[in-house]
C-alpha cells in the first residue's frame, strides 16, 4: 500500500522586542539567572500584566506579511497548569480568539511552487527554565531561572498542507526568512528564538480522511525537523503495515539516537481550563493601525527572488541565495547600482563574500570596483580576491590598494608587444618548434611573458599578441 | 465638642487639626496606638500592628511639617489597610497561612497613594482568608469581633477594617469588595463603606481573589471621610489594564449637595425575599424617608435577574480564584511544606497545609466550573447571566438616579452561627453581589440600630462612575439619621 504523509507545523517565534510582553523586564539573552525578572513576571501576589504594544505590532506585521486577516478583537486567555517554571501557574495566551487567521506562504519544491496555508497566529508568553542537579529523575535539586518568563512569543500554526519532510523544511526556512525580513524575530534556533513542533500523520494514497496524528516536539534545527519527520513517517507506515495502529500522542525527537520517543498519550493530556484573562481587556486593533503597519512591510523573499531574477537577469538559484538574507540582497542591489556590468558576476562576488557582507565589514563599492576592474581586465581574478582580502584587513579603499600594490594588469597590447618580442627572441628553438606544429608550446610562451611581467600581464591579451606574432 | 476624645475625631477633623498644628502627628498617632493596645486584644481587627513604624512615620511627618512641608491631605493621620494590599517590607498575609510570612518587595497602588497623601500606616487589618467569607471567621489568624457586640462577627471579608474603624483604632481604612466585602462589614459595624465602580481604583498590588469583581474602596466613620479617602485612592494607574483613565471628581463637594428631585429607585426584588429581617427593612425605610423628606422622589424599578446573581457569582468568583490562587505553590515564596519527596507532593502538601477550608472549597468549585466539558454549562453560562444582570441595572438607571436597598439581610450574627453552613453564609451577600457583577458603584451608610443595639446599613447603588451621586444621597441620610459611629467596645 502506498502512503501519503500529512504534516502541519506549529512555530513558536520569539518577538524581538526589547522588553517582555507583560512587564518592562529586558528580553536579552544570556543574563545571569533571574536577573531579568520583576514582581510581575515572577507572579507575585497582586501584580497585573500590561500588554506590550510593540509585541502586538510585530505580530500584526507578521500577519500582514503572511496574508492573514488581522482580527479587530482578540482575547488573551489563561492556560492553567502547575509547573515550577510557570510562576503564575497559568500561561497567558490567545486561545479562542487569536489576533490573526487564515493566511499562507508559498514555498518552492522540485522547481514548483506550493502554497501552505496558515491557520492562525496568536501571541503568548514564554515560561522559565529549570536546571536539574543530577539526572532529571531523582535530581537532588531543581533550580528555576525565570528570565524567559513572559518573553513574548508568537505561535504560527500551519494547515496540514505539507506532504513530505522536505516540504516541511522548505516551509520552515521560508517562514524563518519572512520573520527575519520583517525584523520581528532574530530567528536564532540555538537560543530558542525559533522553535517548531510538528503534527504528523499518514494515510493511504487517495483517502480523504486524515490518519491519527502524532505531535513531535524537541527539534531544534531544520535538519532535525526533517530527520524527525522522516523517522516518524517511516515509523507510522511500518506500524500500519505490521497491522498496528497509530496512537494519538506526543513524541519527543531524540537527536542523538535518531528516534522519536513517546512522551504522553492523549488520555494523559492536561485539561488547561482556559478562560479569558480578566486582568487584560480584549485587544482591539483598529483599521488605521493595521494600515499604518501595512506601510512598514518590506518586500518578502518570494517577491524579491522573482524581482531580482527579472530585473538583473540572474539565475533563480542565485536570486534565491541572495534573497535568503535581506541584508545580502540589499548589498547586491547597492553594488549593482554602482557598477552595472554583468550582475551575475556581482551576484557571485556577493555570495562569495557573504560572511563579510553580513558582518558589515565590506562596502558595496568594494565589490562594485572589484567586478568592474576585473571585467575591464584591469586586474586578474587572483588579484581581485587578494585585494578584497586586503580591504578587509586594512580597511583601505579597493582602488587605493590596487594602485599601491601594483596589481593592475598589463592589458595594453602595444606595451605587451615589447615583452612578447623579448620572450620570443630568447627562445628561438621553441619558436621554431611551435611554427612546425607544436602548438602546445603557446602556454609555455604565455608563462614566460607572465614571468617577465611579474604577473601583471593580462593572460588573455598576451595570448592574442603571441598568436598574432607567431602566426 | 471640645471634649470629644482624639480617637473619635473624623478623618477630616484629624487631618485639619494636624495641618493647623492643634495636635502633632505623634500625639494623634500615639492616641490611636494606645487605643489599639487597649482594644485590639478584644476585637482582633489587626493581623499586624505597626507600632514602631507608625511612630516613626508620625515623627517624620512632624519634622517635615516643622520645615513647612505637608505630604498631602492626610498628613500625619493614622489610617489602616486591609491585609490584602501589598506593602513593601511589611508582611502581607491576606489572612492566610500560605502567605503568613510574605514580605512584598513593592507597594500596592492604594498603599502608595495613601502614603503619598501623608497617612501614617497603623497596620494591616484582619480579613477572611483571601477575602473569601462574610464574617472574617475564615482568617488563619483567628476571627475579628464586632466592636458593638464582641460575641458577634463584624461581617467580612473586610471585617478587620470595618471593626478597626468602628472601634476607632484608625481614622479610616481601605478594604476590598468582591461581592460585598466592604459594604456588608460596614453595615454590620455601623460605618460607611464604598465599593467604587470597577476600574475606578487600581488593583495593582491588591492580592487577587476574583479579578473581574475585586475593587478596593474606603471604610470610614462619615460619608465625607469616605469621599475624601476615595478621592485619594481613585484614579488611573497604568499598571492595571482594567483601570479606567477618567478624571477623579471632587467627591467631598458632592456630600453636601441637595437631594431635591433625586430619583430613588426601589428594586422590588430586593424587598420581596424572605430572608430580610423586619428590623433591617424598617431601618432602610427610615433612610428612604430621610431622602424623600429632603425632596427626593421614589420610583419603583425592577431587576428581574436578581435571583440568579448569587449562583452566577459563585461560579465566576471561584473560577477566577482557582486560577488566581494557583500561584501559591511553595516554589518561590510563602509557605512550603517540609519533607516532601518530590515536586507534586511538595506542591499539593503546601496547598493542603496553606489554605483553609473555605478557600479550598472555592478552588474546587472554580476548577470544576472551568473544566473541559463543564465550561459552557457553568462559567460560560454565568458570564451570559452576568450580562443580563448588568443590563437590568442599565435599564433601572434610566428611571432612577440611585437605587436604595438593604446592605445585608440581617444585623451581625454570632460567631460560629453560620460557619457550618456555607450556603446560609453566602446569603449574607445577596444584596451586595449584583453590584459587583454589574461593575457599578455602591455605598453602605448607617441608618439605624436593631433592638439589640446592632448597627444597620442602607445600600445605595448608582451608574458607573457616578460615585458623587452616592455621596450626595448617603450624605442626606447621614444628616437626617445621626447615629453613633464609634462603638463602645466591651470585652
Ligand atoms: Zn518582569
Amino acid at each position: 500500500m502506498a502512503f501519503e504523509t500529512v504534516i502541519g507545523l506549529e512555530v513558536h517565534a520569539q518577538l524581538s522586542t526589547r522588553s517582555k510582553i507583560f512587564c518592562a523586564c529586558s528580553t536579552a539573552f544570556g543574563a545571569s539567572p533571574n536577573e531579568n525578572t520583576c514582581p510581575v513576571c515572577t507572579g507575585m501576589p497582586g501584580v497585573l500584566p500590561v500588554l506590550n504594544r510593540k509585541a502586538v505590532e510585530f505580530t500584526i506585521r507578521t500577519a500582514l506579511a503572511t496574508s492573514c486577516a488581522v482580527q479587530r478583537r482578540s482575547v488573551f486567555a489563561r492556560k492553567n497548569y502547575f509547573y515550577p517554571d510557570l510562576p503564575k501557574a497559568y500561561q497567558i495566551s490567545q486561545y479562542e480568539l487569536p489576533i490573526a487567521l487564515g493566511g499562507h506562504i508559498d514555498i518552492e519544491v522540485d522547481g514548483g511552487t506550493r502554497r501552505i496555508g496558515i491557520t492562525r497566529i496568536h501571541m503568548e508568553e514564554d515560561a522559565g527554565k529549570l536546571i536539574h542537579e543530577g539526572e532529571f529523575a531523582g535530581a537532588q535539586a531543581s533550580l528555576a531561572d525565570l528570565n524567559r518568563c513572559s518573553v513574548p512569543l508568537m505561535e504560527i500554526v500551519s494547515e496540514p498542507d505539507m506532504r513530505t519532510p522536505e516540504e516541511g523544511g522548505a516551509y520552515l526556512r521560508r517562514l524563518h526568512d519572512v520573520l527575519v525580513y520583517l525584523g520581528v524575530c532574530d530567528g536564532n534556533m540555538e537560543e530558542g528564538s525559533f522553535r517548531c513542533d510538528a503534527n504528523v500523520s499518514v494515510r493511504p494514497v487517495g483517502r480523504e480522511a486524515f490518519g491519527t496524528k502524532v505531535e513531535l516536539k524537541n527539534m531544534n534545527s531544520y535538519r532535525n525537523v526533517e530527520k524527525a519527520l522522516e523517522y516518524e513517517v517511516r515509523r507510522q507506515v511500518e506500524l500500519i503495515e505490521d497491522g498496528g495502529e497509530v496512537v494519538q500522542e506526543t513524541r519527543l525527537w531524540d537527536a542523538n539516537a535518531g528516534v522519536t520517543v513517546s512522551m504522553r498519550r492523549k488520555e494523559e493530556a492536561h485539561d488547561y481550563r482556559y478562560f479569558p484573562d480578566p486582568d487584560l481587556l480584549p485587544l482591539i486593533v483598529d483599521d488605521s493601525w493595521v494600515e499604518e503597519l501595512r506601510g512598514t512591510i518590506p518586500e518578502m523573499p518570494a517577491e524579491k527572488i522573482a524581482r531580482l531574477e527579472a530585473q538583473y537577469g540572474i539565475p533563480r538559484y542565485d536570486a534565491g541565495i541572495l534573497a535568503s538574507t535581506r541584508a545580502l540582497a540589499d548589498f547586491f542591489e547597492a553594488s549593482a547600482a554602482i557598477y552595472g556590468g554583468n550582475p551575475k558576476t556581482t551576484a557571485n562576488e556577493c555570495v562569495h563574500w557573504k560572511d563579510a557582507v553580513l558582518a558589515g565589514t565590506l562596502s558595496p563599492e568594494t565589490i562594485a570596483h572589484a567586478v568592474e576592474d576585473r571585467e575591464r581586465g584591469t586586474i586578474s581574478a587572483t588579484a581581485s580576491k587578494k585585494l578584497v582580502e586586503l580591504v578587509l584587513s586594512t580597511g583601505k579603499p579597493f582602488r587605493t590598494l590596487r594602485d599601491e600594490q601594483g596589481l593592475t594588469q598589463l592589458s595594453d597590447a602595444s606595451a605587451l608587444d615589447l615583452l612578447v618580442d623579448k620572450v620570443l627572441a630568447a627562445s628561438p628553438k621553441e619558436v621554431e618548434a611551435y611554427r612546425a606544429g607544436k602548438e602546445g608550446l603557446l602556454s609555455f610562451f604565455v608563462g614566460q611573458v607572465m614571468k617577465e611581467s611579474r604577473g601583471k600581464a593580462n593572460p588573455k591579451v598576451v595570448r592574442e599578441v603571441l598568436k598574432r606574432k607567431l602566426g | 465638642m471640645a471634649n470629644v476624645p482624639v480617637h473619635e475625631w473624623t478623618l477630616l477633623e484629624a487631618a485639619r487639626k494636624v495641618r493647623e498644628k492643634e495636635i502633632s502627628s505623634r500625639e494623634l498617632t500615639g492616641a490611636i496606638l494606645a487605643r489599639i493596645e487597649a482594644l485590639d486584644p478584644i476585637v482582633h481587627a489587626y493581623v499586624t500592628v505597626l507600632a514602631e513604624g507608625a511612630a516613626a512615620q508620625a515623627a517624620a511627618c512632624d519634622e517635615e511639617q516643622a520645615k513647612g512641608t505637608l505630604r498631602g491631605p492626610f498628613h500625619g493621620v493614622p489610617i489602616g489597610l486591609k491585609d490584602i494590599f501589598c506593602t513593601r517590607g511589611v508582611r502581607t498575609t491576606c489572612g492566610s497561612r500560605i502567605l503568613r510570612d510574605f514580605l512584598p518587595p513593592y507597594d500596592a497602588c492604594v498603599a502608595e497613594r495613601i502614603l503619598a497623601a501623608g497617612a501614617v500606616l497603623t497596620g494591616k487589618h484582619n480579613m477572611d482568608e483571601f477575602a473569601m467569607g462574610s464574617s472574617t471567621e475564615t482568617s488563619f489568624f483567628g476571627p475579628t469581633r464586632n466592636p458593638w457586640d464582641v460575641s458577634r462577627i463584624p461581617g467580612g471579608s473586610s471585617g478587620g477594617t470595618a471593626a478597626a474603624v468602628a472601634a476607632a483604632m484608625c481614622f479610616a481604612g481601605v478594604g476590598t469588595d468582591t461581592g460585598g466585602s466592604i459594604r456588608q462589614p460596614a453595615s454590620l459595624c455601623g460605618v460607611v463603606g464604598v465599593k467604587p465602580t470597577y476600574g475606578r481604583v487600581s488593583r495593582y498590588g491588591m492580592v487577587a481573589f476574583a479579578s473581574s469583581l475585586d475593587q478596593g474602596g474606603p471604610i470610614a466613620r462619615t460619608v465625607a471621610d469616605a469621599a475624601a479617602l476615595l478621592g485619594v485612592i481613585a484614579g488611573y494607574d497604568r499598571r492595571d489594564s482594567t483601570c479606567v483613565d477618567i478624571p477623579v471628581p471632587d467627591y467631598l463637594a458632592a456630600v453636601e449637595r441637595p437631594v431635591k428631585g433625586l430619583r430613588v429607585g426601589l428594586p422590588k426584588e430586593y424587598y420581596e425575599g424572605e430572608g430580610l429581617s423586619p428590623e433591617v427593612r424598617a431601618a432602610v425605610e427610615k433612610a428612604l424617608k430621610a431622602l424623600t423628606d429632603q425632596g427626593a422622589v421614589v420610583v419603583e424599578v425592577s431587576l428581574p435577574h436578581t435571583e440568579y446573581a448569587l449562583s452566577t457569582y459563585y461560579l465566576i468568583a471561584p473560577a477566577e480564584a482557582s486560577s488566581n490562587l494557583a500561584r501559591y505553590d511553595g516554589v518561590r515564596y510563602g509557605h512550603r511544606a517540609e519533607g516532601a519527596s518530590g515536586l507534586i507532593e511538595m506542591m499539593s502538601r503546601t496547598r493542603a497545609e496553606g489554605f483553609g477550608d473555605e478557600v479550598k472549597r472555592r478552588i474546587m468549585i472554580g476548577t470544576y466550573a472551568l473544566s473541559a466539558g463543564y465550561y459552557d454549562a457553568y462559567y460560560g453560562k454565568a458570564q451570559k447571566v452576568r450580562t443580563l444582570i448588568r443590563d437590568d441595572f442599565t435599564k433601572a438607571f434610566e428611571a432612577a438616579d440611585v437605587l436604595l436597598t438593604p446592605t445585608a439581610p440581617t444585623p451581625a450574627f454570632r460567631l460560629g452561627e453560620k460557619t457550618g453552613d456555607p450556603l446560609t453564609m453566602y446569603l449574607s451577600d445577596i444584596y451586595t453581589i449584583p453590584c459587583n457583577l454589574a461593575g457599578i458603584p455602591g455605598i453602605s451608610v448607617p441608618c439605624g440600630f436593631s433592638s439589640e443595639g446592632l448597627p444597620i446599613g442602607a445600600q445605595l447603588l448608582s451608574k458607573p462612575f457616578r460615585e458623587e451621586t452616592l455621596f450626595t444621597a448617603a450624605g442626606a441620610i447621614e444628616r437626617a439619621i445621626p447615629v453613633r459611629r464609634v462603638a463602645p467596645v466591651r470585652g
